[in-house]
């Protein structure tokens, strides 16, 4: 019988795959998958933390502009807010790297979806807490930063890496603005090859539930986790 | 930006309104092709997790982590450029003999979507109380007769607004079709702005469509859960 599947591909092209052209030339592949996963998880999760503090306030022209912006994003595709990000930044800004681009895109979309997260995180704390807090003659600021939020954060953790699962996820999107993250660089080694397909696209499916599933994974331990010493 | 002039009437009417409104077309075609099918396919897998037998329960596992930490995009991507060498030659040439990218997409989508509606019946399911089954096994029911007709009928009522707003996430997944050329709203967007530069214009209108379908269907699924789930909790 004729071989089926012919793996060769990937391992004459596993470096690239791996890590792009990083030490003569730019980092891409797996590396510049995780770099833009990284970066744009802890910009948003500032993003997140402002979002969803404003989306809360007790001034209505603060909270309306938030939750305005919150649910616009929310209500858009990924694809839709990089082609934004695509063709305004440079209009307004001049030009900007592409990798850039893909990062403000990536941190723009998963702040709100953070925001959400940040004001289930807050509202999970029982009212006594900020009670207690006001009558000691703590300002509602010092409330929300000493008191609230360290104990919130606690029990966001484990939704803020599941968010960074779907930004692994999300950073795909980054190859229709032809920033070579793995997606991108899949499309590559397939036009230049022609003939395997079915290998490169099941290669990078395994590679991108590897590193999914190891974080999903370790959100399903902390949950467990951090409930356990809650129930303490 | 301040030397942009905006021209509102080219997407308002004319060739370009035409393709918008196909776009839109083709996107509510792509999506509900993709939402009935994962219906089904997540029906099947959400009672293949909850199975006797190990192995079945084990495939479903599989099947659901599989799919739930892969792109949509790579998924895409496999459908299109890689499914020939794993598909039968008679399933390849109807698929090409029709429209293939249209229907790549949408087998895309419905697996993808198909593992997050599982493990919303998944839940549905496990939110009946066990003495349901219980009852209805000791009643003389079949394991599946006993989710056909007493555990999925009361679980689907409960998981009626998780899957409408599974078919909102659905419709804004479709957008990933435009990269392998399915001729949806963001690709109409994208094309109306290469040929005329008014890209604002362009992105703009897509982005209303966008939010009017999840303006509306975010109404549609509160109101259900105000009027027919509280009822159904206060009697």
């Amino acid at each position: 019988m004729e071989q089926l599947f012919n793996f060769s591909v990937i391992t004459d092209n596993f470096t690239y795959f791996m890590i792009g052209r990083f030490p003569h030339g730019p980092l891409g592949g797996v590396g510049l998958t995780l770099y833009l996963a990284v970066v744009s998880c802890i910009l948003s999760f500032f993003g997140g933390m402002i979002l969803g503090l404003l989306s809360i306030s007790r001034f209505p022209f603060v909270r309306y502009p938030a939750l305005a912006f919150i649910n616009l994003v929310r209500g858009m595709p990924l694809l839709m807010v990089i082609f934004w990000m695509y063709f305004l930044m440079p209009a307004l800004f001049g030009k900007i790297a592409e990798n850039n681009t893909v990062i403000m895109a990536l941190t723009l979309f998963t702040s709100a979806y953070m925001s959400r997260i940040v004001v289930a995180g807050i509202e999970g704390i029982p009212k006594g807490q900020t009670e207690a807090a006001i009558s000691t003659g703590l300002k509602s600021w010092q409330v929300m930063l000493y008191i609230v939020l360290p104990q919130g954060l606690r029990n966001m953790i484990p939704s803020f890496v599941n968010q960074f699962v779907s930004l692994i996820k999300d950073t795909s999107l980054a190859f229709i603005v032809g920033v070579s993250e793995l997606t991108h660089v899949a499309t590559q080694i397939n036009n230049r090859t022609m003939a395997f397909p079915t290998e490169i696209f099941i290669f990078i499916a395994i590679i991108y539930f590897i590193l999914c599933y190891a974080f999903t994974s370790l959100s399903r331990w902390l949950e467990q986790r951090l409930s356990w010493n809650k129930a303490i | 930006m301040l030397n942009y002039t905006f021209d509102w009437s080219i997407i308002t009417s004319g060739k370009y309104f035409d393709w918008l409104v196909s776009g839109l077309i083709t996107t509510l075609k792509l999506s509900t092709v993709s939402i009935i099918l994962a219906f089904i396919l997540g029906l099947i897998i959400a009672v293949m997790r909850m199975a006797h037998s190990k192995p079945v329960r084990w495939f479903a596992h599989a099947y659901l982590e599989f799919f739930r930490n892969t792109p949509l995009l790579v998924q895409i991507f496999f459908w299109y450029f890689g499914s020939y060498k794993i598909l039968p030659t008679v399933i390849n040439d109807w698929l090409v003999s029709t429209n293939f990218e249209f229907a790549a997409a949408a087998i895309a989508l419905t697996i993808y979507t198909s593992a997050f509606i599982a493990e919303d019946i998944r839940s549905g399911v496990l939110s009946i109380p066990k003495e349901q089954m219980e009852a209805a096994r000791s009643a003389g029911f079949s394991y599946l007769r006993a989710m056909q007709y007493i555990i999925l009928p009361q679980a689907v009522r409960i998981t009626i607004p998780p899957l409408v707003n599974q078919f909102l996430n659905l419709a804004k997944n479709s957008s990933l079709a435009m990269t392998i050329g399915v001729m949806e709203m963001t690709y109409q967007a994208r094309q109306v702005e290469s040929y005329t530069f008014k890209g604002f214009e362009a992105f703009t209108a897509a982005t209303v469509v966008y939010l009017v379908l999840s303006i509306v269907i975010t109404a549609l699924v509160n109101t259900y859960n105000e009027k027919v789930l509280n009822l159904h909790k206060a009697t």
